[in-house]
């Protein structure tokens, strides 16, 4: 129970993990061999367009996944103990109390015909055994905690705001202690202010609590302000891992480049955003080789045959041809 | 700021369901002049007999049928029902027709009652259930059955329990309310009741089964598919926590509407089942009264239809708005 065992195990590892959906007959690789972990009290953000596999491994954390969802590969650890993922029942007792999810509260994820109180003091109830009183008051502090008066309690969800919604949200997600928070799109159909004051209060909260922070999203300038580390997906597979402030400085991978000029950026006085040319991949038809090489700028030999690994480079990985050449140069550098 | 707002509701609704009755009363009265037939011939019995014009003239002043139709005789008619007198009945001659509908209406509504009782339950559980395992072997089953038996008319399925349980069997009777000679109010009388009940009442009642399971299966699985059960199941709710606590409620709103719609139905009684029974029920005096062009009880049944089924409506908002924040403002 020292600090050091704890640092030493991430508290949670994904490891080469693949869900495949079937549809129709028709099985469909999600996300194929994603690898991460995650230290206690860190943020991390999942960025990809549609389809690029962040739903799913966000999902397949929280044991969440679908009925047609099979996990094909892989496992994910938490303080070093394999999770039953694909176990709907197994999951019940890490569920909420371990990994707890903010939804999208701003659109339907809170029942309607409850009282916001009741939702926040359900958990606390049912998980934790507490009293109908007990998980009232919790409850009551929760909400308080995330900046609505305690008396707001006895209100239906659809006498809120959007971001009013979106606070209990994050109140009941923090209702069973947790050390894992994921936040699904969590300030998508927010008004850019209520966006910013959601995240400000998801930063408070993290460090206040020392959570660790899963923040998946389709927005980079959502994960700038709010991670320290983020993940590009695409097309099921991480494209590339590194710290916030060396993925905006120095992106290696080309998609990653595009999706960071992508970002329309009143400051620097250009007039027009660039958007990403070609479509998204189709995963029933994945293109052979690197998934992106259709649409990629810096296509050369080898991208459109050969599945490029993700690599260390730096601090962080990248998987891309691109790069796997420099790294041999590298290292041949090192050893002449 | 709640319950101002929920009063003001409960007032709207009030205020929209009289003045729909209103409605109900007026339209009642027109239907019956607009359709073909004298009343003054049929009351002195019909086209066989011939009947001199004076007659017809001396019946018609007696009654106030010479005075205007508007506003002369609907006001009569508007004044006299809100008073409660619906007037005298054709066939059954000298009696109010309020006392012939008074007369029939217990049988009714326990009949049609037990059977909306034994549909509710059985027909929400079942559909609850498809609902919740949509597309398993229990679905395809309850659902199918509940399907044959919605588009089976109930007095054929009457006829076939007669068949079976009175006829071939002989377990119930088939026949009538009552076993002539016993005496009224003792226990032997009530449980003779039961046994003449239990026929009919399966019958009605198995009619009605399709469409609760129907209608509760479609609201159960829609409710499975929002996001709100996907909250439940983050929450590391067990299944049985998971219906119980967030699918049930919101899958029961559209149950709800439904089972206070079919509450106004219980007086109008169930014709074709009554008849195979002999139920002496409001049923089987609508079809007495139809065959004997006897308008008054005609017109009192109609009345009491529509009333209710307005109040039926009532009891449907107002129950709504209890189980469902979201329309009380």
């Amino acid at each position: 129970m020292t600090s050091s065992s704890q640092d030493k195990t991430p508290l949670l590892e994904i490891d080469r993990l693949s869900v495949d959906y079937g549809l129709k007959g028709v099985s469909l690789r999600a996300i194929d061999g994603v690898s991460f972990a995650l230290r206690a009290g860190e943020a991390v953000g999942l960025v990809g367009e549609s389809g690029s596999g962040k739903t799913t491994t966000a999902m397949a954390i929280a044991g969440l996944l679908s009925p047609n969802a099979r996990v094909s590969g892989g496992q994910v650890r938490y303080r070093g103990n394999r999770l039953p993922i694909d176990d709907d029942a197994a999951m019940r007792p890490h569920r909420w109390s371990e990994t707890s999810v903010v939804f999208q509260g701003a659109m339907n994820a809170l029942n309607p015909v409850h009282r916001i109180i009741k939702q926040i003091a359900e958990p606390c109830m049912l998980k934790l055994g507490m009293s109908r009183g007990e998980a009232t008051k919790r409850g009551s502090e929760l909400l308080q905690l995330v900046g609505i008066p305690a008396d707001r309690g006895s209100a239906y969800p659809h006498e809120l705001s959007g971001g009013m919604r979106q606070r209990v949200m994050i109140a009941m997600a923090l209702a069973c202690r947790p050390s894992i928070i994921i936040g699904d799109e969590p300030t998508t159909a927010l008004d850019v202010i209520t966006q910013a004051q959601i995240l400000n209060l998801l930063g408070d909260l993290r460090s206040q609590l020392s959570l660790a922070l899963i923040l998946i999203t389709h927005d980079l300038s959502v994960v700038a302000k709010c991670c320290d580390r983020v993940m590009i997906m695409y097309a099921g597979r991480i494209v590339e891992d590194g710290t916030v402030a060396e993925i905006f400085a120095q992106p290696k991978h080309p998609y990653t480049r595009q999706l960071i000029e992508s970002i329309p950026n009143p400051a620097s006085g250009k007039k027009m955003i660039r958007p990403i040319p070609g479509d998204p991949p189709n995963l029933v038809n994945r293109p052979s080789g690197c998934a992106f090489h259709p649409r990629c700028p810096s296509v050369m030999g080898g991208c459109a045959t050969e599945v490029p690994s993700l690599n260390k480079f730096g601090r962080g990985r990248v998987a891309c041809h691109l790069h796997r050449s420099l790294t041999q140069e590298d290292k041949v550098a090192v050893h002449a | 700021m709640n319950g101002g707002g929920g009063s003001r509701h409960i007032l709207r609704i009030i205020v929209r369901a009289s003045i729909t009755l209103l409605m109900v009363a007026v339209l009642n009265f027109i239907l019956f002049r607009v359709i073909p037939g004298d009343p003054a011939s049929l009351l002195l019995g019909g086209a066989r007999v011939s009947v001199t014009a004076e007659q017809i003239e001396a019946q018609n002043q007696r009654w106030g049928l010479d005075r205007p139709l508007f506003p002369d005789q609907a006001v009569d008619y508007l004044s006299a029902t809100l008073r409660g007198d619906f007037g005298y009945s054709f066939k059954f001659r000298g009696r109010h027709v309020a006392d012939l509908i008074a007369e029939r209406l217990p049988d009714t509504i326990v009949l049609v009652g037990v059977a909306q009782i034994m549909a509710i339950v059985i027909g929400v559980m079942l559909g609850i259930y498809a609902g919740w395992r949509r597309g398993g072997a229990g679905d395809r089953i309850a659902t199918g059955a509940s399907l044959a038996l919605y588009s089976t008319p109930a007095f054929w399925l009457g006829m076939i329990l007669v068949v079976i349980f009175s006829t071939a069997l002989g377990w119930l009777p088939g026949y009538g309310a009552y076993s002539p000679g016993l005496i009224t109010g003792s226990l032997g009388s009530f449980l003779d009741y039961l046994q003449h009940l239990t026929l009919p009442a399966t019958a009605v009642a198995l009619g009605l089964i399709g469409q609760y399971v129907v209608v509760a299966r479609a609201a159960m699985s829609d409710v499975l598919t929002e996001d709100y059960m996907v909250t439940a199941r983050a929450k590391g709710l067990t299944n049985g926590q998971m219906l119980m606590r967030h699918a049930f409620r919101n899958a029961m709103l559209p149950v709800v509407t439904l089972i206070t719609l079919n509450i106004g139905y219980v007086v109008a009684g169930a014709i074709t089942v009554e008849a195979v029974f002999a139920w002496p029920g409001i049923g089987g005096l609508t079809v007495e009264a139809l065959n004997a062009r006897d308008y008054p009880v005609l017109q009192g049944i109609f009345l009491l239809l529509g009333v209710s089924i307005v109040l039926a409506n009532l009891v449907a908002d107002l129950a709504y708005s209890l189980l469902d924040p979201r329309v009380r403002q």
